[in-house]
């Protein structure tokens, strides 16, 4: 029954020590949305976002990955189930080409393994040029290709950030989680990494889970949009009913505190 | 008595020596790593380096005629300590300096520490040659006996006259850092950088200052450390380069950073090592008596033995590690 | 002429700038408040100030003199003096030599300022020879602005004072930065809780990506709605 909702989160609560991060919260991603998860310092969407990322177990509740139960996994399990997190640094290795990180992001080849690359050459052979190729199709999408021999550490922040988008793709993820891809990148490459995430979500058709603080980005490609306060759900839209509602505004403008 | 006696004059005394030495040694240690944050391992070598400034000071006295009451390695430690304090700054001036300008990690600190030791160490033996030397061509050690027969003991409690002036000047220097970071602005703005180096900045502290006082300090005491090692033993370009483990060992037993720590830690250190390689038969000599018939305790019953002695405190470094790795003090261990 | 003037500030750690042109002008009387989305570079404002990162264009006034690029060692016998969010006491160290740290580029007597620190927060002469990690948040909070008074500053400039703080030393920190205010040193500092720190604001100043998006009094921010809704982009 693979439902239209590909990440279902149900009434999952953390709390820290004597603080409540999460509280009894439940929110849902749609196959094929990108949607973007928003709020005031401190309303527990960072927290919220690694729990689906399997980063932090939740105390209650559970995460549903695409119908099944994926509660406790380890970020390295929900790789293989399709769910891809990148990170707010970009991670590479520096010491190789854009092109080669690429290529080393599908786990398991067979060449990797001694025995078949000195007993099997062929199979590895072959299943390298797959590899390879996929990995020049990415580039190519990305429009990465004049980099693509460039070590992946002379890259520029932003080209990074795009090589981190590619290896998403290398894998064929069912839903890629974006944590913060707008923090130090400039106001060109920004705009090049927000039409490429559009690109991969209209026409190869992506599902995007989007934590962001540059409303702007958010606003550009989420709809919807989940707003987070006080560890709870408070809203659920497009971006321009979100900014229309008081109740957000006076959520990120503050209260006043009170003296009990 | 006789045994106590025997106790005192190998263990305690010779624990001491070797304690004063280790604890000065790991005192520089502590504050090079709280305030610049890397392993200087290469302040062995500064030792070294300290007793050779003092030993050529000494022979030079000697040479002119002058004759001092005190063993000249001890008359011309001031003027010693304050060209190895020299020496200090300009090893950091010349090889640390522009490496953290460069924003180098503390990593790249200790591997060029590393070679600052080689360095040294070459040095050395280009200008004294591999030999070893001692600092009492001319003079002779004084050795006052203290008579124990009043308490029945048929030797007496012997220390050397170095030895003597080697507590006091320990004792000397470690009050004085104490009011030095105690009381003296600069020193506690000392602390307040080993302690935040950030906000230390914020506050307006000079800490391009602090660092040249760290560096002024940890020579001086490296120089003592070094010269009380050579009058101890001898001088020999590898002298200290041996005795860097059990120092790293008390500064951090101590906990890093911790000046009060790496003395307790040095103290420590040492007497845990002497206590190792002692033999207790000659201690425990008594209890054969107790014994039932035919057992007796062995000729030799020490812990390790001697050559092993750099083990322990390899064993304690271990420990600690595991048990409570920011050392007895809580130090800065990041 | 005022205590401090940032004429379109550009700066940042080196890679893209993340101050994009601020402009800001506090006089001595004034409590400046900084308040803005995620991001806008608030914070960034009060380091580039106090040199903590590269300011690569437009000028710092401060006296009449260009500070930009200045570090904290000159600054703070200037008059400058910044109290950071995060770590901003030494844990290690007692009250009392918190306290003369911030006094170190003084050469003259800072006993008294000490006692108007003590007279200030009562609680820290209490503990003055308790070590500064063994105090609570509030009371750290206030070490951490004793520390930066004591050099005498004419500008007192604060990152989130009020962060992590039970509401009841919020309020009592508030206090306190309005009672140094009145004593005729200068304040700019940059909080979270945008209503609650502008209500009390003589200059308001709403940043967004690293440039100036709205200028005021405080109470005039808090009504004008589109101030509210800038902190939601667009």
């Amino acid at each position: 029954m693979p439902s239209d909702l590909v990440i279902d989160v149900r009434n999952v609560s953390k709390r820290f020590g004597g603080l409540t991060a999460v509280n009894n919260c439940s929110l849902s991603v749609r196959r094929g949305s990108v949607t973007g998860l928003i709020g005031p310092n401190g309303a527990g969407k960072s927290t919220l976002f690694n729990m689906v990322a399997g980063n932090i177990v939740p105390d209650t509740g559970s995460v549903i990955f695409d119908g099944e139960d994926v509660t406790g996994l380890k970020p390295h399990q929900l790789f293989r189930t399709g769910m891809l997190r990148t990170f707010q640094i970009a991670h590479e290795f520096s010491n190789m080409t854009a092109l080669e990180n690429l290529m080393m992001v599908p786990g398991d080849q067979p060449g990797e393994h001694l025995v078949n690359a000195w007993f099997r050459p062929g199979l590895a052979r072959s299943r390298e040029t797959e590899v390879r190729k996929k990995a020049l199709d990415v580039i190519d999408f990305l429009k990465l290709g004049h980099v693509r021999n460039e070590l992946a550490g002379n890259l520029s922040g932003g080209q990074k950030k795009l090589l981190e988008l590619g290896r998403t793709m290398m894998v064929d993820a069912k839903v890629v989680l974006l944590d913060e891809v707008a923090a130090g990148v400039n106001k060109t490459l920004l705009n090049d990494l927000a039409s490429n995430i559009e690109r991969m979500n209209t026409e190869l058709g992506y599902t995007f889970f989007v934590i962001e603080h540059d409303m702007d980005l958010i606003a550009r490609l989420c709809d919807p949009v989940i707003v987070m306060a006080q560890g709870e759900k408070i809203a659920e839209g497009p971006m321009a009913e979100i900014r229309a509602n008081p109740a957000i505004v006076e959520a990120y403008f503050g209260t006043p505190v009170e003296v009990a | 008595m006789d045994e106590l006696i025997f106790f005192i004059n190998r263990v305690l005394i010779s624990g001491t020596v070797l304690g004063s030495i280790y604890a000065l040694g790991a005192v520089g240690v502590t504050l090079i790593f709280g305030i610049l944050r890397f392993a200087h391992f290469a302040h062995g070598d500064m030792m070294t380096m300290g007793a050779f400034v003092a030993f050529v000071l000494a022979a030079a006295m000697t040479a002119m005629g002058i004759v001092t009451p005190l063993p000249a390695g001890f008359v011309v430690l001031p003027l010693a300590m304050i060209i190895t304090a020299v020496l200090a700054l300009g090893l950091d001036k010349g090889f640390y300096a522009p490496l953290r300008q460069r924003g180098a990690k503390p990593v790249t600190l200790l591997i060029a520490s590393i070679g600052v030791t080689l360095m040294i160490q070459g040095l050395t033996r280009l200008i004294f040659g591999s030999g070893t030397r001692t600092f009492f061509d001319t003079e002779s050690k004084d050795i006052f006996r203290i008579d124990m027969s009043w308490a029945g003991g048929s030797r007496p409690i012997s220390i050397t006259e170095p030895q003597v002036i080697m507590f006091i000047v320990t004792a000397l220097i470690v009050v004085a850092l104490h009011l030095f970071l105690t009381r003296s602005r600069l020193g506690k703005a000392m602390r307040a950088m080993a302690d935040n180096a950030a906000l230390a900045q914020v506050s307006g502290i000079n800490t391009a200052l602090v660092v040249r006082v760290t560096w002024v300090i940890a020579g001086a005491l490296a120089c003592v450390a070094g010269t009380m090692l050579a009058l101890d033993v001898a001088l020999m370009p590898d002298l200290a380069f041996n005795i860097v483990l059990p120092i790293f060992a008390a500064a951090i037993v101590g906990g890093l950073g911790h000046a009060y720590g790496a003395i307790v830690g040095g103290f420590l250190i040492a007497f845990a090592e002497t206590m190792a390689v002692f033999n207790w038969t000659a201690v425990l000599r008594p209890i054969n008596g107790l014994l039932p018939e035919g057992m007796a305790l062995p000729a030799n019953l020490a812990l390790v033995p001697t050559e092993y002695k750099l083990t322990v405190a390899f064993v304690i470094l271990v420990i600690t590690l595991l048990v409570r790795p920011t050392g007895i003090f809580k130090g800065a261990s990041t | 002429m005022p205590l401090i003037e940032l004429k379109h500030v550009v700066g940042g750690y080196g890679g893209a700038p993340i101050l994009n042109g601020v402009d800001m002008a506090i006089e001595a009387s004034d409590i400046g408040v900084i308040v803005g989305p995620n991001g806008a570079g608030k914070s960034t404002t009060l380091k580039a100030i106090f040199g903590l990162l590269r300011v690569t264009g437009g000028t710092i006034e401060f006296g009449g003199e260009n500070i930009a690029n200045s570090l904290p060692d000159k600054l703070v016998p200037k008059g400058l003096s910044f109290v950071p969010q995060e770590k901003n006491v030494f844990t290690s160290m007692t009250v009392e030599e918190n306290l003369e740290m911030g006094a170190f580029t003084r050469t003259d007597d800072f006993r008294p300022t000490m006692d108007w620190v003590y007279s200030m927060f009562p609680v820290l002469a209490e503990k003055r020879r308790q070590p500064a990690g063994e105090l609570s948040g509030g009371q750290r909070q206030m070490v951490a602005m004793g520390r930066a008074l004591m050099s005498k500053p004419k500008l007192l400039m604060l990152d989130e004072p009020s962060a992590g703080l039970s509401p009841r030393y919020v309020i009592e920190i508030f206090e306190t930065i309005v009672r140094v205010n009145k004593e005729g040193v200068g304040i700019l500092m940059v909080e979270q809780n945008a209503r609650q720190a502008l209500a009390f604001a003589s200059k308001g100043f709403v940043l967004a990506q690293g440039q100036n998006r709205f200028t005021g009094t405080g109470p005039e921010l808090i009504a004008d709605p589109e101030v509210a809704k800038s902190f939601l982009g667009g």
